[in-house]
């Protein structure tokens, strides 16, 4: 009896989670298969086909779109690892007893919502804004520069919003090194340039990998900070998929981009990990 | 064949080594203060020592004494408040830790956890340029020394904490340094692999022969291992001498407290006369001590008295050329090889007593049985004297 208690306690302990995955995971991403596979329109209804038309029209249509998320995506997140690292190292290694601190001072500002910071974001970069309005008056800046509906206002507001979510895996990759092993790399004639590249490096890689994992995939299928700083030249797909859904109520459109965005992220991520050598990885990321 | 004398005297600091003509390591005049609330507070207070060429070298002591900032200021993690650091005659002191040609085994090890063992002992001599070939013959070598051969490709984390600190030594052995540094690198193992490391350490000095600086709380391991010992309290030397010396003629009470187990008798010396001195103890108990004709009658004096030195009677010793004390036995424990005693001396301090278990297989006393304790004068070390 106990016995058999013990064998079914990991898949009961499973059950929960594993319903709601296959309620409000599995069932949806079905469903938005079989809805890229249909033709039809909102009036007349959608009937099932089966067959790919939907997927090479979609992709040809947008195209422009999809290619700048991702491009968009790769810049963002390499902006995002050059302003968080040291940051995160600053804070593992010289942030002392007020290594909270300063985390919390990190995420001080994602307590206000999405929208609502990008929103200032746009207050800040408007062209008559306090930034740029006394720039122009001293003559500094063209009086026809603008930053607002740029890809540079885009891609730094997607910078901004997904900031802490590099910093943070960077941060608790970093803080687990033993100071004591960096002192190691020093003691056996390593400059502290050698011993950052050799031993800090290699070790912070698992947390900039699973930094990467968590800003690349959300900043490329975005549909917020276009929307907000952007114009029609900034178009990324995730406001393509969501003006298909809710304007156009193109629904197989829409499902069918969702899962060409889903399908390159995928290879995206896979081909990167398989770059840095994810077996190694996962296992340092494991310990 | 005969033995052939050991390489360094055990007893001075040998200051003119043979491989340079220098001491190994030195410091001359060395304060290091740190930084602790807005506050300077001093971990070293005024180091002036010579570490000699060859020498296994321990600084002993308890936490906060200075020990590991010592260690620390010839690794270069620590720069000196004040005075210099010489590594064979060498100003040292305001060298980077990767310029100075010591090496250092870390109390945790502190290996590379990305790197397997190949790659964590070559860590050093590829940073110096060594070819290849040269690499693979001296990492051979070392790992065959410290007994890791074929476990060249295994990662730390699949090792047991006895490989790992293999693992630490020969990474910092392989380099062929001036000088080892160890802090406390046998503090994570346990009792059985700790003596055995203690004697494969000492083999390993042996054939390497290279300065070792050994950091320990631990005195036993400082008295096996040690041609010299500093012993620190309060950031500063408090005796400087070979294991025999700081176990038989402590300078101090807390070098007589910390090395081993003392008995320490407080009294006035009654007379001195032909370098031997009477000791009132004020219980009507008198204690001979070998004192030098310059101390003064009426003197207030610390004598101690190993344990081990101590005869335990039941009934009074005719003894006339002894120490005798007397008191009641308070506890009785029996540790196999022998029996320790405690004993409340009439004198008024607790004695610990070590009974060799040779022949009987009996208990000499009790507990709360009346004893005398009998000792040689020339057991009898009076402190600071």
């Amino acid at each position: 009896m106990g016995r058999v208690k013990r064998t079914l306690a990991p898949y009961l302990l499973v059950l929960p989670g594993g319903l709601w995955l296959l309620m409000f995971f599995a069932v949806p991403m079905a469903t938005m298969l079989s809805l890229s596979l249909q033709e039809g329109d909102i009036v007349n209804g959608y009937v099932f086909t089966g067959h790919w038309q939907t997927y090479i029209e979609a992709i040809s249509d947008y195209e422009t779109q999809l290619i700048r998320s991702l491009v968009y995506g790769v810049i963002a997140t390499i902006i995002l690892i050059v302003l968080a690292f040291p940051a995160a190292y600053w804070i593992a290694f010289y942030g002392g007893r007020r290594k909270s601190t300063y985390l919390f001072l990190l995420l001080l500002p994602f307590f206000v919502s999405f929208v609502l910071r990008t929103i200032s974001w746009r207050l800040i970069l408007t062209d008559d804004g306090f930034l740029l309005h006394p720039l122009k008056q001293a003559g500094l800046l063209p009086e026809n520069f603008h930053i607002l509906g740029t890809s540079a206002a885009v891609i730094g507001g997607l910078v901004y919003n997904f900031l802490p979510f590099m910093v943070l895996p960077i941060y608790v990759a970093l803080e687990r090194i033993d100071p004591r092993v960096v002192e190691a790399a020093r003691d056996l004639y390593a400059s502290p340039v050698t011993a950052f590249r050799k031993v800090i490096l290699p070790l912070a890689l698992p947390g900039v990998f699973a930094g990467v994992l968590m800003t690349f995939i959300p900043v490329s299928s975005d549909y917020v900070n276009s929307e907000v700083l952007g114009s029609s030249s900034t178009t990324m797909i995730g406001q393509v998929i969501q003006s298909q859904y809710l304007s156009s109520s193109n629904y197989p459109t829409a499902s069918a981009l969702s899962f060409t965005l889903m399908a390159v992220l995928l290879v995206g991520v896979f081909s990167y990990a398989k770059a840095l050598g994810t077996e190694d990885v996962m296992k340092v990321a494991a310990r | 064949m005969t033995t052939s004398p050991p390489h360094h005297a055990t007893s001075a600091p040998t200051g003119h080594g043979q491989r340079a003509g220098h001491p190994a390591i030195e410091f001359v005049g060395v304060r290091k203060d740190y930084l602790s609330h807005g506050e300077s507070v001093p971990a070293v207070k005024s180091l002036d020592l010579a570490i000699g060429q060859g020498e296994f070298f321990s600084l002993l002591g308890p936490s906060g004494c200075g020990k590991t900032t010592t260690m620390r200021m010839i690794a270069g993690f620590e720069e000196p408040t004040e005075g210099k650091v010489y590594l064979d005659g060498q100003d040292v002191t305001d060298v980077a830790p990767n310029k100075r040609d010591v090496n250092m085994v870390f109390q945790s090890y502190a290996l590379f956890p990305h790197l397997n063992v190949l790659q964590n002992v070559s860590f050093g001599l590829e940073r110096k340029k060594v070819s290849k070939a040269e690499i693979r013959r001296r990492v051979g070598e070392i790992l065959e020394i410290v007994s890791l051969t074929g476990m060249e490709k295994r990662q730390p984390k699949e090792m047991s904490g006895g490989q790992q600190q293999r693992v630490a030594l020969a990474r910092a052995l392989v380099n062929h340094p001036r000088a080892l540094l160890l802090d406390e690198p046998l503090g994570a193992l346990d009792l059985k692999l700790r003596q055995q490391m203690q004697v494969e350490l000492k083999r390993i000095q042996r054939e390497v022969n290279i300065t070792f600086v050994y950091v320990t709380h631990d005195q036993g391991e400082a008295l096996t291992m040690s041609d010299r010992i500093a012993v620190m309290n309060g950031g500063n030397i408090e005796q400087l001498g070979s294991p025999r010396a700081i176990y038989e003629r402590p300078a101090s009470r807390f070098v007589a407290g910390f090395i081993g187990t003392s008995n320490i008798l407080d009294g006035q010396v009654s007379w001195v006369e032909n370098g031997l001195g009477v000791i009132d103890l004020g219980s009507g108990e008198r204690v001979l001590a070998p004192l030098p004709a310059t101390v003064q009658a009426g003197r207030n004096i610390e004598v101690s008295v190993r344990p081990e030195k101590i005869d335990l009677h039941r009934t009074a010793p005719h003894a006339p050329g002894l120490s005798v004390v007397s008191g009641t036995v308070s506890e009785v424990v029996y540790h196999g090889t022998s029996t320790n005693y405690t004993v409340a001396t009439t004198a008024g301090s607790d004695f610990v007593v070590f009974d060799q278990n040779a022949h009987d297989a009996e208990d000499v006393a009790s507990r709360g049985e009346r004893v005398f304790l009998t000792w040689a004068p020339q057991h009898s070390y009076p402190i600071g004297v």
